[in-house]
């Protein structure tokens, strides 16, 4: 039974569903990264438990709803993510072990309003949330690590390394001012976005202390990040096969949320070193003799880690992005704006722009330093990624960045040709 | 003789990525081989008319628009004396309303704006959103000014204000479909982001055109070969129209 139809006889139902799952339900959400830290969860509760998990396009309600009544025979363990306008509906009624909340950034303005609004929803659901639930908060997050208020059941996990700190505030930076007073925060280190260590100079608020903290990061760029965990449990190298430091919180958060649910810190870790990207988050898949590096855009500050991310390995190759307009992506654009691709485009050797606002692409990238004659049109996705892999030399890589429907649209002309498997596959 | 571009508050107000308006200014006069500077205004500054050409005020956060209106009022005079010489002001969204007496929102809360044009903006009960077609003209010649909105906010004019265009697709000023945005002088006010001036070249170049008088630079500014702005222009024209009335 579909879970609209479900809800519709049953609509506090989702309680009932829940109940058969008697290992808890972990809950996920954040901005960035839901997809990937509840696959990294899942890669590391896995051998213990038999989850049902949800894919990224059944986040909401329904699609939960849905999640459960389809669960995996003999499943104990609910591992889902939940869309961040709809989690308090989906935790009020799931009442999970563990609720992991990443981060919030400005994201699809036409659909989810302002991140301000979301905020608040999300502190009137911590206030009501049981006490026996463990909140799993993103501390290098303000507008997160707000949420603890003074709440005995929270592990804070952030990264506590000078090193990766960036130089200069991120234009895509969204929450900078006090969640207290208004002050704006002095930032000792920012790592991405407005995510750092800060502190209001009026002394009203500042990062709590840190339980489950990467130190000592290294990037050695698409090929991944080496760090350092402390925990609660000990320290531990940590070899994470996927590159930026988003991934980094985002391993942090899973781990975090394992240690809750009791495996030790050292054995997650283990377990990651031997992580597949989860769809289109810098899957890398081979195309006869060259190497195409899928990397989903959907927000500024996602955009600019990903960019961050490849720019060492991006010169002279090919670069494809694609920007569809759907409601999936997002009807307003004016996001690209904010995406920083001056710092990392100028080496590519051509970019293709395409997807349904191909043409705004093209003018973002007239006004950045990318010189004209590298920068083409190609309105449709498949043909732009044949092009430029036409136009790569064996050995040679591509990079493709795409928002959601249009990474949907090309990883579904891949697996047609069995370059990869189909996305709803992997989600099993 | 440089131009002086100056976003008022960016930190706060830039939440459609206002800062591709600021770009393309920059660029615009960089091509035309302008010497030119973005200069911004942080919270607690002083705003020195002496020292700006043209002047841009983004949207913001509801809560960062409150903290914003107040150092905002505080430099009204400042503005006021800039804009008496001749200085531009492009004003997109929050931005928009803060030139108002005043924003009323849900809650009855009324957080006073700058008074800088004689309008004020009252909160809807739903939020406009989608793309949109302006029919705008500007110093003698008709545009169309195509680009987003997304506010609950309904604005209403002075009697002695104009709109900046008429409605083609979209809610406009106030979620008829009349009236949208305002224009007195050289202050453009608009609901329509995406951000505005890199599909409305036009804008840009009346924006950069009274900026240069202002500085003492002749304003017959080179063409430029805008055909990548156009094309883009004419599909979001053409997506707008496809999917509102």
């Amino acid at each position: 039974m579909p879970g609209h139809v479900f809800l519709r006889l049953a609509p506090d139902g989702l309680s009932e569903l829940a109940a058969a799952l008697t290992d808890g339900i972990v809950a996920v959400s954040a901005t960035n990264g839901k997809t990937t830290t509840s696959a990294m969860l899942t890669a590391i509760v896995g051998p213990d438990h038999t989850v049902c998990r949800n894919s990224a396009g059944a986040n909401l309600v329904t699609g939960v709803a849905t999640t459960l009544i389809n669960r995996p025979r003999g499943a104990t363990l609910g591992v889902l993510e939940v869309d961040e306008a709809a989690l308090n509906k989906v935790t009020q009624q799931l009442s999970p072990t563990v609720l992991v909340l990443g981060n919030l950034f400005r994201d699809q303005l036409d659909r989810h309003g302002e991140l301000e609004m979301v905020a608040d929803r999300w502190r009137e659901l911590v206030a009501t949330l049981a006490p026996s639930t463990t909140l799993v908060l993103g501390a290098d997050d303000p507008v997160i690590d707000g949420l603890a208020g003074d709440r005995a059941n929270v592990v804070r996990f952030g990264i506590d390394d000078p090193n990766v700190s960036l130089g200069a505030q991120d234009a895509a930076a969204d929450s900078t001012f006090c969640v207290r007073c208004g002050s704006a925060y002095v930032y000792d280190e920012m790592y991405l976005g407005h995510l750092g260590s800060y502190r209001c100079p009026r002394g009203d608020h500042q990062r709590g202390p840190l339980d489950v903290v990467a130190r000592h990061v290294r990037t050695d760029g698409i090929r991944g990040t080496t760090f350092r965990l402390d925990a609660p449990d000990g320290s531990c190298e940590v070899s994470l096969p996927l590159p930026g430091l988003y991934n980094v919180e985002n391993a942090l958060g899973a781990i975090a949320a394992a240690y809750v649910l009791g495996v030790p810190t050292a054995v997650a870790a283990g377990r990651l070193a031997q992580f597949n990207a989860a769809f289109g988050r810098f899957e890398r898949i081979a195309v006869g003799d060259s190497e195409v590096v899928l990397l989903l855009f959907k927000n500024p500050t996602g955009a600019n880690e990903a960019l961050r991310a490849i720019a060492d390995d991006v010169a002279g190759a090919q670069v494809v992005l694609a920007l569809n307009d759907r409601i999936a992506d997002g009807r307003d654009i004016s996001w690209i704006w904010d995406i920083d691709f001056e710092a990392a485009l100028t080496t590519a050797a051509q970019i293709r722009c395409s997807g349904t606002r191909s043409v705004e692409l093209a003018v973002r990238l007239r006004y950045s330093d990318v010189s004209p004659e590298r920068v083409t049109t190609e309105a449709v996705t498949e043909v732009a990624f044949d092009e430029a892999v036409e136009a790569t030399p064996a050995g040679g890589r591509i990079f493709v960045l795409a928002t959601y429907t249009a990474m949907l649209d090309l990883h579904g002309v891949l697996a047609d040709r069995g370059l990869t498997q189909r996305f709803w596959q992997e989600q099993a | 003789m440089t131009l002086r571009i100056v976003p008022l508050y960016p930190e706060l107000l830039s939440i459609y990525a206002d800062r591709g308006n600021v770009r393309v200014l920059e660029q615009r006069a960089r091509w035309r081989g302008l010497s030119v500077e973005v200069a911004p205004l942080a919270l607690g500054e002083s705003f020195d008319p002496e020292r700006a050409d043209v002047v841009l005020i983004g949207g913001g956060q509801d809560r960062d628009q409150a903290l914003v209106a107040e150092a905002l009022i505080a430099q009204a005079p400042a503005l006021r004396s800039a804009i008496a010489d001749g200085v531009p002001v492009l004003a997109v969204c929050g931005g928009y309303q803060l030139l108002g007496h005043r924003y009323v929102d849900q809650s009855g809360r009324d957080t006073p704006g700058t008074g800088l044009v004689d309008l004020e903006t009252h909160a809807g009960p739903t939020r406009l959103v989608g793309n949109v077609v302006v029919d705008v003209e500007l110093a003698g010649t008709r545009h169309e000014l195509v680009g987003f909105e997304n506010h609950a906010g309904r604005t209403s004019l002075g009697a002695g204000v104009a709109p900046l265009g008429k409605v083609i697709v979209g809610g406009g000023n106030d979620g008829t479909g009349t009236a949208e945005g305002c224009l007195e002088g050289r202050i453009v006010g608009t609901y329509v982001h995406g951000p505005l001036l890199p599909k409305n070249p036009w804008l840009a170049d009346q924006l950069l055109a009274w900026a240069c008088e202002h500085r003492g630079l002749s304003t017959t500014l080179a063409p430029l070969d805008d055909h990548l702005e156009q094309a883009a222009a004419v599909a979001a024209s053409t997506l707008a129209r496809s999917e509102r009335r």
